[in-house]
């Protein structure tokens, strides 16, 4: 009987598999990337790497020394004192506390603080307590503090905000209608940044975490990219992090473009290479992960999205490694030999310049 | 936090602990890819890149530089006051020090 190794599927289930059910995951994984986004496999060499890592016995893996990167993050400081929903752990702690925990305690490269729906949209009501915190904080952390938010443009659609809602025009055939609306929301979005941005640059902002963009599509993804440019013309010295939502940018308007590119349909090489364009100091890449398949089957397509991603860009890509992305299990507490492995393969095969 | 932990473990730099926050700041500010805002960091604190990892040399280093430790050093800078020292060390801008200076004047 063949040995049976202990690895886990996407939702974060235990299963045991032999080596050539491994192997054969691994080698589907990145043929699907590649043919997805038209970018090479994992090399043979690369593979067999991947099923060491995976097929590794000892719970936890880590990177070689000499192999660490940096790490930024989208809010993690915020599951100190965060419910359920947030994957928190609801301790009763200030967001000033948590940061310096996060710092200190947990020893993070960077730490971050928003509002607690991660949103534009609903920062701009409450800009000025924001700037507060962030000034206040700012004063008394060390390592680089991020201001973080999510675009989230479906948060300007009816009945959440003024326009009419683009999910429910395009069933009823109003597909002119749906892109009009997209792109009047895509321009509130748009000002929002900025509107946020500016008064966060006026107290020291070190640097600002546009999260998850493009997750209403691709207008969603338009309005970064205007505002990422825009704010590079008005504050050079400002660093920006864009991270995305999915491996492809969802083309829900469809005839959007950025500097004569169409946006919809963009893979994270390319997703990466425009954002540099626009300005960008570091992008953040995200791939989703399937449930229903192995998390080396996950781990090894996030792999082969981010070698490729890594080399069509020249700034630092720091991969998306929480719930559910490039590889990590979806659940609320992705076990820890899935997540050191998925960290120790983006960073030495994938070329992770921080996670 | 069990998961970013994980990460950290498994695979950063560990922020003030060693130098994590010093290379973050090069990729930040000069879009420095990884082993380039190594190599840079290294040269400035005078130090191999294999020890920006290593606490044996990054705790003393960081205090004797005045650029914050993990352990709390009473009367060593911390947060702004480290950063400045960070922003002067690594010859960079950092916009909460530009804004610290500028009350001054």
């Amino acid at each position: 009987m063949s040995e049976k190794f202990s690895t886990r599927m996407g939702d974060g289930e235990r299963v045991w598999m032999e080596a050539a059910e491994i192997r054969a995951d691994i080698k589907d994984g990145t043929a699907d990337a590649a043919e997805r986004a038209g970018i090479p496999e994992l090399s043979k060499d690369e593979q067999d790497y991947m099923f060491e890592i995976i097929a590794d016995p000892c719970r936890t893996v880590s990177v070689k020394q000499g192999a660490e990167v940096t790490a930024t993050d989208d809010g993690c400081t915020m599951a100190f004192y965060a419910g359920q929903d947030s994957g928190g752990n609801g301790t009763p702690l200030s967001r000033m506390q948590a940061v310096l925990m996060y710092e200190r305690a947990c020893a993070a490269c960077t730490t971050n603080i928003g509002h607690t729906d991660y949103s534009i949209k609903p920062v701009k009501a409450i800009i000025n307590s924001e700037a507060n915190d962030y000034y206040n904080i700012s004063m008394v952390s060390t390592a680089p503090l991020f201001y973080g938010a999510q675009p989230n443009m479906g948060l300007y659609f009816q009945p959440d905000g003024p326009c009419p809602n683009a999910a429910e025009l395009m069933p009823l055939g109003k597909i002119d209608e749906a892109r009009k609306t997209q792109e009047d929301a895509s321009n509130l979005l748009k000002e929002d940044i900025l509107f946020v941005v500016r008064r966060l640059a006026e107290v020291g902002l070190e640097g600002f975490n546009l999260d998850t963009c493009a997750s209403a599509g691709d207008a969603d993804f338009l309005a970064v990219l205007q505002a990422t440019e825009q704010l590079k013309k008005e504050l050079p010295d400002l660093p920006l992090i864009v991270g995305t939502s999915g491996e492809f940018v969802l083309g829900m308007h469809g005839q959007v473009t950025y500097k004569g590119q169409q946006l919809a349909g963009m893979y994270g090489h390319d997703q990466a290479r425009i954002s540099e364009e626009a300005g960008a100091d570091i992008f953040g890449l995200a791939v989703n992960t399937s449930t229903n398949e192995s998390v080396q089957w996950n781990l090894a397509r996030a792999t082969t999205f981010l070698k490729a991603t890594s080399q069509a860009c020249s700034i630092p890509v720091h991969p998306n490694v929480g719930m559910g992305v490039c590889g990590i299990p979806m659940m609320e507490t992705p076990p820890v030999d899935a997540v050191t492995r998925v960290s120790k393969t983006l960073v030495e095969i994938g070329g992770a310049d921080g996670l | 936090m069990g998961m970013s932990i994980s990460h950290i473990v498994a695979s950063c730099m560990g922020g003030i602990r060693t130098s994590g926050d010093l290379v973050a700041w090069m990729q930040m500010t000069q879009n420095m890819r990884i082993n380039e805002a190594k190599a840079y960091v290294a040269e400035k604190l005078k130090i191999d890149v294999i020890d920006l990892t290593n606490e044996d040399v990054m705790r003393n280093l960081r205090e004797d530089l005045g650029i914050g430790t993990v352990v709390s050093v009473a009367g060593s800078p911390k947060g702004i006051r480290a950063k400045k020292k960070i922003a002067e060390l690594l010859g960079i801008k950092i916009r909460s020090v530009d804004l610290f200076d500028s009350q001054y004047r």
